[in-house]
């Protein structure tokens, strides 16, 4: 499924009252006791230490085509066989988790912070500018992410950067526009008042009254990014439009397995999509968790 | 609520110019590779410089922005470069197409997600919602791709029922005389909108249950089947419905993808050939007519959303 659905997750306006860094804290907490919120962040501590520790005990080599050992069913040595490459399913799926997962983080850093500047400014200036650079983040969100890629794949040569930040520039839109919300209510908040009474400066407001205020909305967005660049850039890699072949990760193992199935080598296809499933959900489930125990008007239900 | 309304038009139009702009500059920052695309990377200067000047690629960007404006006003969306048709012949053939496959996708999705929301609803937090939940939360996070591989692999390969292909013919008439080829592809694109159809129909369910109008109506002795059908279902529905609206620029994505896997020859298909040619003039027509066809749909779901609920008040903000 294509991205830019952060908006849709997101069933009208966060209520922006009622939250403090308190309200913060107890959210956070209440994460770890909701049962999504802990099947997920389970699941996320398993395949990080599945992709990142897994190779210190299960050595593959990834790195020579071995034509010999291609395809082989699953069985001794290879427990889920190899692929086209010769290459080990369980030691690709590792080394594939590792650049799934850096691209998911990055965007999701990347979008944070664009997306958090652009929004507190434009919330905090208001007015004309405010209205301006709105209309800019209603014309990019109109036009589809994924038609977006297909133009913008043309202009660059896609290397992991070039990636990342083209899925930066498609998935900022939508948490600019959340933080730009957040904003606007808080800066009439009294202590806000209180801090500019005080001769506290347009930037000192903004970077520690008002970013800090809105870091769960922030933080709900960039759990939800950090998932949606996952399938947005598996559906690329689908499209042919993702990176070169001696790169793997789950989005391309996927795409490319794909050629193989109707050949009955089910084990190159299913592995690698139970891997990206299994992450993608469990990011949802602690988006989900994060967002509802921030929500004071979901939490009384 | 005028006031409102025209605040929200004339912000449309401002997001719709905004589009010209924006893919016009983006679809010009490697102007080359046009002719280079079409001529081979063999071409020599003198021939690019021919084909330059024949589609205007040689003149200053903004007069080039303002012929391509004066021209889309007009109803004219320049020539494909590579097919050498006027693009807005070949978007008016595909939008039937389109239309079609989204339109059907969409009821389908729609007429399981309702139900489906409101009984996640009345079970809510016993073991078939969880499982119901864990359903949709899987499809939602499935690429879609992948899913409408499974299915050719499942209905196409293994049992022989629906052909792995759309329907072949290129007109209208002759896609809707083969609806068995339409099947997997409108399921492909229905499941990619169920799982949040469903997940927002659940949540807006239970907060109508809560209400007190409801607790009324069972008090004056409806059927719960009526309670649920009349009261539940209307009034649950109305977010769920302009949310449809909204959700446009995905269903465009899916079809993107559905319509490539099953070759369905609709705009994300001719946007998808485009893209691997460097047809720019062709890209260009389709995010226009995309992006105003969402400026168009978000509008119409605010719009209806206030016509529709009386409560809903707008004031200046």
């Amino acid at each position: 499924m294509a991205a830019g659905e952060a908006a849709l997750r997101q069933p009208g306006p966060v209520p922006g009252d009622s939250r403090g860094r308190l309200a913060n804290l107890r959210g956070r907490m209440s994460v770890a006791g909701s049962r999504g919120g802990q099947v997920g962040i389970g699941l996320v501590v398993a395949i990080v230490a599945f992709s990142f520790l897994g190779p210190l005990v299960y050595h593959t080599n990834q790195v020579t085509v071995q034509l010999g050992l291609a395809t082989l069913p699953p069985g001794a040595g290879h427990p889920l066989g190899t692929d086209a490459s010769g290459y080990d399913i369980v030691g690709r799926l590792m080394l594939g988790g590792q650049s799934s997962l850096e691209l998911g983080l990055a965007v999701s850093v990347a979008t944070a912070i664009v997306g958090t500047v652009y929004g507190a400014i434009a919330g905090y200036l208001g007015g004309f500018v405010d209205a301006l650079m709105m209309r800019v983040v209603d014309t990019f969100l109109a036009i589809p992410s994924l038609v977006f890629l297909l133009i913008l794949v043309n202009l660059f040569t896609p290397n992991m950067w070039t990636i990342i930040a083209l899925l930066t520039m498609l998935s900022w839109l939508a948490t600019s526009r959340l933080v730009r919300g957040e904003v606007l209510t808080l800066r009439t908040r009294e202590y806000v008042q209180a801090a500019r009474v005080m001769g506290s400066g347009s930037t000192r407001i903004v970077r520690r009254h008002l970013v800090p205020n809105a870091a769960g909305v922030i933080a709900v967005n960039a759990t939800f990014t950090i998932a949606d660049a996952i399938l947005l850039y598996a559906a690329l890699s689908f499209l042919g439009l993702g990176l070169p072949p001696p790169h793997a990760d789950w989005g391309t193992m996927l795409s490319n397995g794909l050629n193989y199935l109707f050949d009955g080598y089910w084990w190159i296809v299913y592995p690698p999509a139970v891997m990206l499933i299994l992450t993608v959900v469990a990011f949802n489930l602690i988006g989900d968790a994060v967002r509802d125990s921030l929500d004071v008007r979901l939490r009384r239900r | 609520m005028t006031g409102y309304l025209l605040r929200r038009a004339g912000q449309s139009v401002a997001v719709v110019i905004g589009l010209m702009i924006v893919t016009f500059i983006m679809i010009h920052l490697v102007p080359g590779s046009a002719a280079r695309s079409v001529l081979g990377v063999r071409a020599t200067p003198g021939r690019i410089a021919i084909f330059d000047s024949t589609y205007g690629l040689n003149e200053p960007l903004y007069r080039q922005f303002l012929t391509y404006l004066d021209q889309v006003v007009h109803g004219n969306f320049g020539t494909s470069y590579l097919l050498q048709e006027p693009v807005s012949t070949l978007i008016a053939q595909r939008v039937p197409k389109d239309l079609v496959l989204v339109g059907i996708s969409t009821a389908l999705a729609l007429a399981i997600a309702l139900p489906m929301g409101i009984y996640q609803a009345v079970r809510r937090d016993r073991l078939d919602d969880h499982l119901l939940t864990g359903a949709s939360f899987t499809l939602y996070s499935m690429p879609d791709f992948f899913f409408a591989i499974v299915l050719i692999a499942i209905f196409s390969v293994q049992l022989h029922v629906f052909p792995p292909e759309a329907p072949s013919a290129t007109s209208l008439g002759g896609i809707l005389a083969d609806p068995r080829a339409l099947v997997l592809p409108v399921v492909t694109l229905a499941l990619v909108t169920l799982a949040s159809y469903s997940r927002y129909m659940r949540s807006s369910a239970i907060e109508v249950l809560a209400q007190d109008y409801i607790r009324v109506v069972r008090a004056k002795g409806v059927p719960e089947r009526l309670v649920l059908s009349r009261h539940v279902l209307r009034n649950a529905a109305l977010p769920v419905v302009t949310m449809v609206g909204l959700s446009f620029p995905n269903i465009i994505a899916g079809a993107v993808i559905a319509e490539e896997v099953f070759n369905y020859p609709g705009m994300g298909l001719l946007m998808y050939q485009a893209s691997t040619s460097h047809d720019f003039p062709i890209l260009l027509g389709c995010t226009l007519v995309i992006g105003v066809a969402t400026v168009v749909g978000s509008l119409a779901a605010d719009i209806s959303y206030a016509i529709l609920d009386p409560r809903v008040h707008y004031g200046r903000g």
